[in-house]
């Protein structure tokens, strides 16, 4: 193992995107769930979201990437008040 | 601030050698929150910067956390960074030296020596420097305002070069090296800039087509590797240290190592202490020399890394030594700089006898007189192998 490659000085990581690689979705209290009959796909949630959770399909919002979803619950305060399609409810339940 | 130079040579005080270094230097970036007795720097350094005498972008900012804070953000994108601090101050940086050190960023900071609160106090010791001393900082100690100026070029050569990329802080005594005029040699603007070069960062959070990601989570599986990382560059600045000192002495006269002895060949007791009071140590020195006794000084310069096998070598002969520290380690037994010199000479064969002494907290005055009832316990100790004392306040 050439051990320089494996920890880059400093604990840079040398490249961009990794988080991709990595869950960080295995700590939710609360988890985001949609109403797709209210949502007008405006994609606010899909710009506020901090950890680019929000699922996208040909322009229209389809869901929640669950790997990396940290339950903030941003994307539901931040969908319009007039129609509030993101609910946030208790993992647990 | 104009400079009046005389065949080469300006009366200044330590933290205006310091901020014309900095203007010498002209780092990318500065985010700093004056202290006394630090204050002069960061004002002077200002002045340097209002006058457009500098490209440095100096960030005002509401704290010291702030500041290294800043710092570190700023050297992760890439800049040049310098900053200077006392006592509090550095006590507030804390949290973020040790995430300057363990990101591997090369900021080079200042830091005049101020005695910790409480009692609240404003003037010389080390206990603020002392205690940062496990943080992943080079430490360089400086006696004078020259040795200050000096170590302060070098030290963005140490901190910068690959083999080491580690922060670095140049120490100097709060008010006595401080605000003391002494007359300093200045070396050329141009020679200045040519000795630190142009920085290349490793990395630049700015570099958009080499994306990276600093300041990632690190578990069981890997923050051990990268301590020891860091722990094998800080081994491996003692030799740039060397290097660098040697390079600085060929090219402007004055050349620095580790450290410094004085008088300490065919010593039989010694005294081994840090910055302005070794200059005192030095007349104490002379006039036991002077009646025929055998004393000498050792005065490291470099305390981080410790050199530890360059230390008990220099002091492999004598008999006796005393360490004076201006710092207690409050652990019982004595300062920080005794228990690291007493450590290194455990490896001799033959050991000379190590004794404490804390003397000057708070900036209380170190005198001739002694450093000349310290050398007469350590040549008693060293004619008959029998410690009294082993540790003790001095100057009380
Ligand atoms: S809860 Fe937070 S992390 Fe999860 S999708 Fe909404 S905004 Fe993103
Ligand atoms: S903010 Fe609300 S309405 Fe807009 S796309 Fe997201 S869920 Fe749909």
């Amino acid at each position: 193992m050439d051990e320089r490659k494996e920890h880059p000085l400093g604990g840079v990581i040398p490249k961009g995107g990794t988080a991709h690689d990595y869950s960080t979705g295995g700590w939710r209290k609360l988890r985001p769930v949609l109403d797709r009959d209210k949502c007008t796909n405006c994609l606010i949630c899909w710009v506020m979201c901090p950890d680019s959770a929000i699922i996208t399909e040909d322009g229209k919002m389809v869901g929640f990437d669950m790997e990396h979803c940290k339950g903030c619950g941003i994307c539901a305060v931040e969908c319009p008040d007039k129609v509030k399609a993101i609910k946030m409810i208790e993992e647990a339940d | 601030m104009a400079i009046t130079m005389t065949k080469g040579q300006a009366g200044l005080t330590g933290n205006s050698a310091i901020a014309y270094a900095m203007k010498q230097i002209n780092p990318d970036v500065s985010p700093a929150y004056p202290i006394t007795p630090s204050t002069g720097i960061v004002e002077e350094f200002s002045s340097y910067v209002a006058d457009g005498a500098v490209e440095t972008e100096l960030i005002t900012v509401e704290s010291e956390h702030s500041a290294m804070s800043a710092c570190i953000g700023a050297s992760a994108a890439g800049a040049r960074v310098m900053t200077a601090t006392s006592a509090q101050g550095l006590a507030l940086m804390w949290e973020m030296l040790y995430v300057a050190s363990g990101m591997r960023l090369p900021i080079v900071l200042t830091d005049v020596n101020r005695a910790l609160s409480a009692p609240i106090n404003i003037h010389c010791d080390h206990s603020d420097t002392m205690g940062a001393r496990d943080a992943g900082w080079i430490q360089l100690y400086s006696e004078t305002v020259q040795e200050a100026y000096d170590n302060l070029i070098q030290a963005v050569r140490i901190a910068e070069n690959k083999n080491v990329l580690l922060p670095a802080m140049v120490c100097l005594d709060g008010f006595i090296t401080s605000h003391a005029i002494e007359n300093i040699t200045l070396i050329d603007d141009a020679a200045v800039k040519e000795f630190v070069g142009e920085y290349r960062p490793v990395h630049s959070l700015l570099d958009t087509d080499n994306p990276v990601t600093m300041g990632a989570m690190t578990l069981q599986d890997s923050y051990i590797e990268f301590k020891r990382q860091q722990s094998e560059a800080m081994a491996r600045a003692r030799d740039v240290v060397i290097e660098v000192g040697r390079e600085f002495g060929k090219k402007f006269g004055r050349a620095y190592g580790l450290f410094e002895t004085y008088r300490l060949d065919d010593a039989e007791a010694a005294i081994v202490i840090l910055n302005s009071a070794a200059g005192t140590t030095k007349v104490a020195v002379d006039e036991l020399r002077k009646q025929g006794r055998k004393v000498g000084l050792l005065r490291p310069r470099l305390f981080r890394p410790f050199p530890f096998a360059e230390i008990a070598e220099a002091l492999k002969n004598v008999k006796a030594l005393a360490v004076l520290d201006r710092a207690d380690s409050m652990s019982g037994f004595g300062g920080p700089v005794f228990n690291e010199v007493r450590s290194a000479l455990y490896e001799l064969e033959k050991r000379p006898r190590v004794i404490s002494r804390i003397y000057g907290l708070g900036g209380r005055d170190y005198k001739v007189k002694d450093a000349l009832a310290v050398f007469d316990d350590v040549l008693k100790i060293a004619a008959t192998g029998k410690v009294d004392t082993l540790q003790k306040y001095i100057t009380l």
